[in-house]
């Protein structure tokens, strides 16, 4: 088990590059546990590349460097031995998209499940049924767990993959702008979610949506040209700010 | 006349045009079916099916040999020719730049373009020549020779089209990259290959240049695969450029079977991919 006191994630003097560009520069601060905290920041302004630095999804791109060091619940991610699948299990991530399967609704959520030999094949159904349950989508799926997932709304599709997600029980849940292909009445049901959510789980948001960090979040970080400007609780982020560059930001005057 | 008349009758002449080509391009296949039909269908039978041939003058007697001995070398072909195509295509498509795969993509587009009967001739080298006699694995390995590349570039295609998404959610979760290519990414595009591996056994099945220093033919079934087989395109062969009448409407019936087996595989590359993707919405 991990430290129970250590932060959800902590970034120290972190950074990235690929190739000759340099995304992210000096990053410091502690994100809490159970907690929701927001990323927001102008377009390319690395907050998505943070995100994914958190369960290495950056590895995909090829000449990618970190430095400084990067902690999920007080270990480091960065190594280069580290088990790779077993941060994923631990560290879920939700996409801009939905990106369901082309499989059933069950194994939609059974997926990460069967591969990580979390459930027995009898334990299996029980699981899919707690983790939709969580996404607040068993009630309307339960008569149809066998259907096609792509049959489903794009905002239950979201929904199914927040439960796929969880049924992996990770600790950490990383959503990269969530809301961003949904309607409003979808995007609505998706924050509820998500404040029921931290209870159990701690989750980073990065969101384009300024409405939505301080409706939903606990605590803000404003990233920019690669750099965290500030980093507060959410109130004081958007009613107080302390960098001027910050207000100009949250006031709409650039980004 | 305005503007937008002169916009509806220049869409009206293209559409036109491109009816035109839709036509002449059907044609052909049409006028090739009828005169098969027409030729071939009065000489098939229960003993077309069953029998093998008797000799020239002689009326009655099949092609039974040549059935079956196609059914044995294309499925031989299939069976070493596609588990390598697959493979490799997966593998150019999972790793676009890897060198190898760069390499592998060159040389398939050449085979792809390289006349089966080169193909033919290059399986007599190398194991006619060697063995010192004709049989049934040589064709099967000049017709894999010629599947190969046609299925490695359809599998690298069809793996190509999966969304990136999909690869990043069974990363997410967790997945190690050869499982997340197998189980998410592959059998994503299954129905793809399915057709594309259907289509190139269609293909092969027709093919006659490289049969001819391989396989030979034979007058009589034979289902020992060491031995020289006959096999339906050789028979086309042989009969439509005998001297008989009675041949001829042997080769024109042969002819039609051969399309009919071509017609049932690529129908069968339908059914798999309209089954599999009637789900995804």
């Amino acid at each position: 088990m991990s430290d129970q006191r250590s932060p959800a994630v902590e970034a120290r003097g972190f950074s990235f590059s690929y190739g000759p560009r340099q995304a992210l520069f000096d990053i410091s601060f502690a994100l809490d546990r159970r907690a929701v905290t927001a990323i927001i920041g102008p377009s390319g302004c690395g907050k998505s590349t943070f995100l994914r630095s958190i369960n290495r999804m950056n590895d995909l791109i090829d000449g990618h460097r970190y430095g400084g060091d990067l902690l999920v619940e007080g270990k480091s991610v960065l190594g280069a031995r580290l088990d790779l699948v077993s941060l994923r299990r631990r560290v879920g991530m939700v996409f801009q998209r939905p990106n369901p399967f082309p499989k059933s609704i069950f194994d939609n959520v059974a997926y990460g499940a069967k591969l990580n030999a979390l459930a027995s094949r009898q334990e299996l159904p029980a699981l899919v049924e707690n983790s939709l349950k969580q996404a607040a989508l068993w009630d309307e799926v339960k008569d149809r767990l066998d259907q096609p997932a792509t049959g489903l709304s794009g905002g239950q599709q979201q929904r199914l993959c927040i439960a796929r997600a969880l049924g992996n029980s990770p600790d950490l849940l990383l959503m990269d702008e969530p809301c961003s292909a949904l309607d409003p009445i979808a995007t609505q049901r998706i924050e509820e979610l998500l404040v029921e959510l931290k209870e159990r789980y701690s989750i980073v948001i990065v969101t384009h949506n300024m409405q939505q960090a301080a409706r939903i979040s606990d605590k803000t970080a404003f990233f920019d040209g690669g750099r965290l400007i500030e980093y507060g609780v959410t109130e004081q982020i958007f009613t107080a700010p302390a960098v001027e560059r910050t207000e100009a930001y949250i006031t709409g005057r650039f980004g | 006349m305005n503007r937008l008349g002169w916009r509806r009758w220049k869409s009206r002449v293209m559409v036109g045009l491109m009816m035109v080509a839709v036509v002449v391009a059907v044609a052909p296949l049409v006028m090739i079916l009828a005169t098969l039909v027409a030729r071939g269908a009065g000489s098939l039978n229960l003993a077309f099916f069953t029998q093998i041939p008797v000799p020239a003058g002689e009326t009655g007697g099949g092609v039974a040999h040549a059935i079956v001995g196609t059914l044995l070398i294309v499925g031989t072909a299939a069976l070493l020719g596609l588990p390598i195509g697959i493979g490799a295509g997966i593998y150019c498509a999972e790793y676009p730049t890897a060198r190898l795969a760069v390499v592998a993509r060159f040389v398939a587009d050449v085979m792809n373009g390289t006349p089966s009967i080169v193909v033919g001739v290059f399986a007599w080298t190398l194991i006619v020549d060697v063995q010192k006699h004709f049989s049934g694995l040589a064709g099967s390995a000049a017709l894999a020779m010629l599947m190969v590349p046609m299925v490695l570039r359809t599998t690298e295609e069809m793996v190509r089209l999966v969304p990136h998404s999909l690869r990043e959610a069974a990363l997410a979760l967790g997945y190690p990259r050869w499982r997340t290519s197998l189980s998410v990414v592959v059998r994503t595009c299954l129905p793809g290959i399915v057709t594309g591996s259907l289509l190139a056994i269609a293909r092969i099945a027709g093919e006659t240049a490289p049969l001819l220093f391989t396989a030979l033919g034979s007058q009589f079934m034979s289902r020992d695969l060491d031995q020289p087989m006959a096999a339906l395109p050789l028979t086309v062969f042989t009969y439509a450029t005998g001297p008989y009448d009675d041949w001829h409407r042997i080769a024109w019936a042969t002819a039609l079977v051969l399309i009919l087996v071509v017609l049932v595989l690529s129908l069968l590359a339908r059914l798999a991919t309209r089954q599999r993707f009637g789900s995804r919405g």
